[in-house]
């Protein structure tokens, strides 16, 4: 494999300007700061996710956790994706993907929530045993 | 040698590039849109088990606060660090990838594979417990304070396992010991024929092999811990505990090591009382309740763990290509590709682990 050795050498300092932008061609090597820092970040927010999950703040709770991991989830995408340096188009298909999770979960929760008075738990729930605890 | 002529010319082809395409970043480019695209599907793919997740959820929160005091939290995150390491290094590697650093390609790659192998070895641990304590998918789940399980004859698990004389966690260890001897035989061959690059890729492939039995280990270490917090805290306090249950709690703790989760369980039955309409523990405790709730949580993190399955496989071809040295700022896509996966793959362990482990 040798090979490729040679033809990369051949093709970063030859001839081809249209596909030799500056030292690293069409690549952006994340710095290694960057990187750390990121992990950094999303081991905090993991310790953050789990300290709030062990203080009671009832309904709260759920949608904290969620923005943590949103948060998570934005650092990831942003810096180890690099959707930071990436073209737009590839941003908005994949960015696309979350409004038809969106459409999909928001649509299925409003017609559970529609017939909740109907389909209760008990329905899906055997009768409760013979004995009671009350 | 022979392609030395390959790039003198702008017109002609350098080896890696495929030759329908004009120069290496198109090439680049269209394999970024395509991996992209891909991305979405498994995006889409996944948000159908998000989907019955929040509506089973939205329906009965109270079956997943019982049902998610069973999922040991300090292994959750563990795992979530170490899945957080990987994509680390997975961005690491790319890098190293972009600016032709061979030796940390290597490197980066071996550290992510072997990252995933302690995932999965905690995982097992993590398995294989509730399979031993009947917290199966919903048909098979046993009810875990209703039914005392003092006897150990539950159905089950007795036919699956209790003819066979051995553990859950042992059978899943037969497949990666095979590989695991298959890895350190080759290995030895190769350190035999002394080829640099075939003994960093067999020694990579050792250590991730070995790497899933450090994750059984570390497993069982957070598991112990927890037995051994929960046995003590059933022996001081039963403060929170609703007098009506107490009897249930006591046979039930009894047997389980699980019992740190008593204490919520306890309080989730005192919650879920004062509601009108709202289910008993018993109700809950059902195939059809909590059952359900391990249905969910076996499908979604099962089908997570596969994911992490495949990737291992795509990282381990390119390990092989890595040591070849194929990668450099002109041809790095495949190494890109793959860390999007991999990234994706750490995204929804990010959403998963709140969801699951993290429910009061």
């Amino acid at each position: 494999m040798a090979h490729s050795a040679t033809s990369h050498n051949e093709t970063s300092h030859g001839a081809p300007s249209h596909n030799a932008k500056g030292h690293h061609g069409f690549s952006h090597p994340t710095p290694v700061w960057q990187l750390i820092a990121v992990f950094l970040a999303l081991i905090v927010l993991t310790i953050a996710t789990v300290a709030q999950a062990s203080m009671d703040l009832g309904n709260v709770e759920l949608i904290a956790s969620l923005v943590i991991a949103t948060i998570k989830a934005t650092l990831v995408i942003l810096f180890f994706m690099h959707m930071i340096h990436d073209k737009p188009l590839n941003a908005i298909i994949f960015l696309s993907s979350f409004i038809f999770v969106a459409l999909f979960l928001g649509f299925t929760l409003m017609d559970a929530d529609a017939y909740r008075d109907i389909i209760e738990l008990k329905t899906i729930l055997p009768d409760p045993p013979a004995n009671p605890m009350q | 040698m022979s392609h030395d002529h390959a790039a003198d010319h702008g017109h002609d082809h350098p080896s890696f590039l495929a030759h329908h395409f004009d120069d290496p970043e198109q090439q680049f480019d269209a394999g970024k849109l395509g991996i992209w695209i891909f991305l979405v599907t498994e995006v889409l793919f996944f948000s159908g088990m998000f989907c019955a997740y929040a509506l089973y959820r939205s329906r009965n929160p109270e079956v997943f606060t019982f049902a998610s005091t069973f999922l040991n939290t300090k292994l959750g995150a563990f795992n979530t660090g170490v899945l957080l390491f990987s994509s680390l290094t997975m961005a690491w590697g790319v890098r190293c990838a972009q600016l032709r650093q061979r030796g940390g390609l290597v490197l980066c790659l071996a550290l992510t594979l072997i990252c995933a192998s302690i995932f999965l070895g905690v995982k097992a641990v993590e398995y294989t417990h509730k399979w031993d304590m009947g917290l199966l998918p919903a048909h098979f789940y046993l009810s875990q304070y209703a039914q005392t399980i003092e006897h150990h004859d539950w159905a089950p698990f007795k036919e699956l396992v209790g003819q066979a004389h051995m553990t859950w966690l042992t059978k899943l260890c037969i497949l990666p010991g095979l590989i695991t001897i298959g890895f350190a035989a080759w290995l030895f061959s190769t350190l035999k024929s002394k080829e640099r690059r075939k003994i960093e890729v067999a020694g990579s492939m050792l250590l991730t092999a070995l790497a899933f039995f450090g994750g059984i280990g570390i497993g069982r270490v957070f598991q112990a811990a927890e037995e051994a917090a929960a046995a003590h805290s059933t022996d001081h306090g039963d403060k929170h505990a609703a007098t009506d249950a107490d009897h249930k709690h006591d046979a039930a703790s009894a047997d389980h090591a699980t019992a740190a989760s008593a204490d919520k369980t306890m309080l989730v039955s005192t919650d879920s009382q004062t509601k009108i309409g709202a289910p008993s523990i018993e109700q809950i405790d059902q195939k059809g309740g909590a059952g359900l709730f391990f249905s969910i949580y076996y499908c979604m993190t099962g089908v997570h763990a596969v994911h992490i399955l495949g990737g291992m496989v795509v990282l381990t071809w390119l390990l092989v290509r890595a040591s070849k040295d194929v990668f450099h700022e002109q041809y790095f896509g495949p190494v890109d590709y793959v860390g999007l996966y991999w990234h994706l793959v750490d995204l929804i362990w990010i959403y998963l682990f709140p969801l699951l482990y993290l429910i009061r």
